[in-house]
């Protein structure tokens, strides 16, 4: 009894103090990423208020001399750099002149899209990866090994914005099974339901080319950390049991051979998030990577510098996520140092 | 040699040496192959493959496809070498810094490392085109901002492996310069490793590349594959063929220097395994 509550106590503690490291270190990105945007938007060939009223070459005198008023840019660097990170902090991301609204309202009624496709295609690299490369590493050497391997060397070298232009012409133009592109059906009235299902048909294209690459990755390295985990003695003791075949597998070898899985899509969760960009184009997706898309177009640098910064603050999440997801299932450290 | 000999009985590493060569040989023969400026109108546009002087079809502008490909292989190869030795200036150096001088200087090195990981690579990349200008020689220089982390994470790994090591010690001892030590003792040894890396690193900057201009931030005087088939994307239900070759064209490229790499790496680092 005793030693349980110490046990949770050391637990708490632990969670909080990673709490406490993940603060840190979410806090020193985003400056230091706001500080980057802030010399870049003064590294940007000509005037800086140009650049934030949208480089139009329309260069309205009034604007211009009444931005440099509100952003101080005639003060000397590391006060307007001051500044700008104050109001960064305060979730003041800016105002976009071209389309005459602030940035945090723009990327705000943006962010959902992004986040139901990237959700869905990190969950689905994942999940999928983990049981594909458990049924590969469990069956080794058949002929789905092979096939596994050549699958994932040919996705592995696929621009994933032409896989996604490839599916579009197999799904949607030669069979007519899934909508091409858009985020759901303009001009039908529907139910909550079927807007969620027609939402849902919409996404499978766009969620499976940005996770394709990924699911090629994971498969294969779960299929070798599988093999790995299964020649260990603490696996011989299981079978020495008389455990049943199902049970190792998932008890023991599964919750075992998932942990580098988890620390690899963590580290690659920021190559997922760009590719959500160039799949949100493909797709017309309405998302951040949509609304990147446009401001590149516009040259509208405080569209370009919001989405960066809120991109980034998503990739942290997705490392929160996978840390957090390593922590339930590492059988064996309860106290990772926070890093 | 033996590595080469080694090397030319590795099967898909020969496969994929054959297919890059050939590629290569495209490049270089562009200009005799495919005389025209690959911007100019040479027939009728919407031309599907197989019509009258063009293999590949036109494209909606009356454009070769196929002459649009051979000379896009110039600037993936290029882009994607440059950015790559970039990539690995900067990479190298740093880890190097960080593995050999340890302590404080690594924590702080490894930081820096860790946050450019963190960034979305391809969104800074974007940024940083659009910005400067999307010039090539800015778009090699934004590739090789967002790809040296690994190499870094790598060289110091073989740094700190090394650092330790009695002829390195000997030579400090002996009172070498560092940078004697760096160079000429450490990095020898560590450098097959980062020769496998560099050339994966040369796959995935191309795929950079190939996405940053479909964007549209590909040097609007330059003739590149993802700029074809960022082109034709609106045309897709028309005009597949725009799309289509263009994009074997990164993936075959791509592939091929997948399995020179995995081919090399087998070779000159046969202890080590294939899962890094």
């Amino acid at each position: 009894m005793t030693s349980a509550s110490i046990n949770s106590g050391g637990r708490v503690f632990a969670v909080a103090l990673a709490l406490a490291g993940w603060f840190v270190k979410f806090v020193a990105v985003v400056l230091v990423i706001a500080t980057f945007n802030f010399i870049l938007v003064h590294a940007a060939p000509g005037d800086p208020a140009q650049v934030i009223a949208g480089q139009s070459g329309a260069s309205d005198e009034k604007l211009l001399a009444q931005l440099r008023a509100e952003y101080g840019l005639d003060k000397p660097y590391p006060i307007q750099l001051a500044n700008y990170l104050k109001r960064v902090v305060t979730l003041d991301l800016g105002y976009s002149y071209r389309q005459q609204r602030t940035v945090a309202s723009l990327i705000l009624e943006r962010l959902p899209a992004t986040l139901l496709l990237t959700a869905t295609a990190f969950t689905l690299a994942l999940l999928s990866g983990i049981i594909l490369g458990t049924l590969a590493g469990v069956r080794a050497g058949k002929w789905s090994d092979t096939l596994l391997t050549i699958v994932s060397l040919l996705l592995y070298a696929t621009p994933v914005f032409w896989l996604g232009l490839m599916l579009v012409l197999l799904f949607s133009v030669q069979l007519d099974w899934l909508p091409a592109f858009g985020y759901v059906t303009i001009g039908v009235p529907m139910t909550t339901l079927q807007r969620m299902g027609d939402i849902g048909m919409h996404l499978i294209l766009p969620a499976v080319s940005l996770a394709a690459v990924y699911l090629a990755i994971y498969t294969r390295l779960m299929r070798s950390s599988v093999l790995d985990v299964t020649h260990q003695d603490f696996i011989k003791t299981a079978k020495a049991k008389g455990l049943k075949q199902g049970r190792i597998i998932i008890r023991h070898i599964l919750r075992n051979a998932m942990l580098p899985i988890v620390t690899v899509a963590g580290m690659q969760a920021g190559a997922l998030v760009g590719g959500a960009v160039v799949i949100e184009t493909v797709f017309a997706w309405p998302g951040l990577g949509r609304l990147i898309y446009d401001a590149l177009l516009q040259r509208d640098y405080p569209v370009l510098l919001g989405v960066f910064l809120v991109m980034s603050v998503i990739v942290i999440a997705l490392n929160l996520l996978t840390d957090a997801i390593y922590r339930v299932i590492d059988p064996r450290v309860s106290v990772r140092a926070a890093s | 040699m033996s590595t080469l000999k080694s090397f030319l009985r590795h099967p898909t590493g020969m496969i994929g040496l054959i297919v890059l060569l050939t590629v290569v040989i495209l490049a270089v023969t562009a200009p005799w192959l495919f005389p025209d400026d690959p911007w100019d109108m040479v027939g009728a546009p919407f031309q599907p493959p197989l019509s009258e002087g063009l293999w590949l079809g036109s494209d909606m502008l009356g454009r070769d496809v196929a002459a649009g490909i051979a000379h896009g292989a110039r600037i993936s190869l290029i882009i994607g070498v440059i950015s790559t030795l970039t990539s690995l200036v900067i990479g190298v150096t740093i880890g190097a810094i960080a593995g050999y001088f340890g302590g404080k200087v690594d924590e702080v090195m490894m930081r820096i490392t860790e946050l450019f990981q963190t960034i979305p690579g391809f969104i800074l990349a974007i940024l940083l085109v659009a910005t400067i200008g999307p010039k090539i020689s800015n778009i090699i220089f934004a590739i090789g901002i967002v790809s040296w982390p690994p190499l870094a994470r790598l060289t110091r790994a073989e740094f700190m492996r090394l650092r330790g090591r009695e002829f390195v010690q000997a030579a400090v001892c002996q009172g070498q310069h560092p940078l004697t030590v760096v160079l000429r003792r450490i990095l020898p040894n560590a450098i097959s490793p980062i020769i496998v890396t560099g050339s994966l690193a040369v796959a995935s900057a191309i795929l950079i590349e190939s996405a940053l201009s479909f964007m549209g931030l590909g040097d609007p005087n330059l003739m590149s594959w993802g700029f074809m088939i960022g082109a034709a994307r609106t045309v897709i239900r028309q005009a597949w063929w725009m799309s289509v070759f263009p994009g074997l064209a990164i993936l075959l490229t791509v592939l091929a220097i997948n399995l020179v790499g995995e081919g090399l790496n087998d070779t000159l680092n046969p202890r080590i395994s294939r899962k890094r």
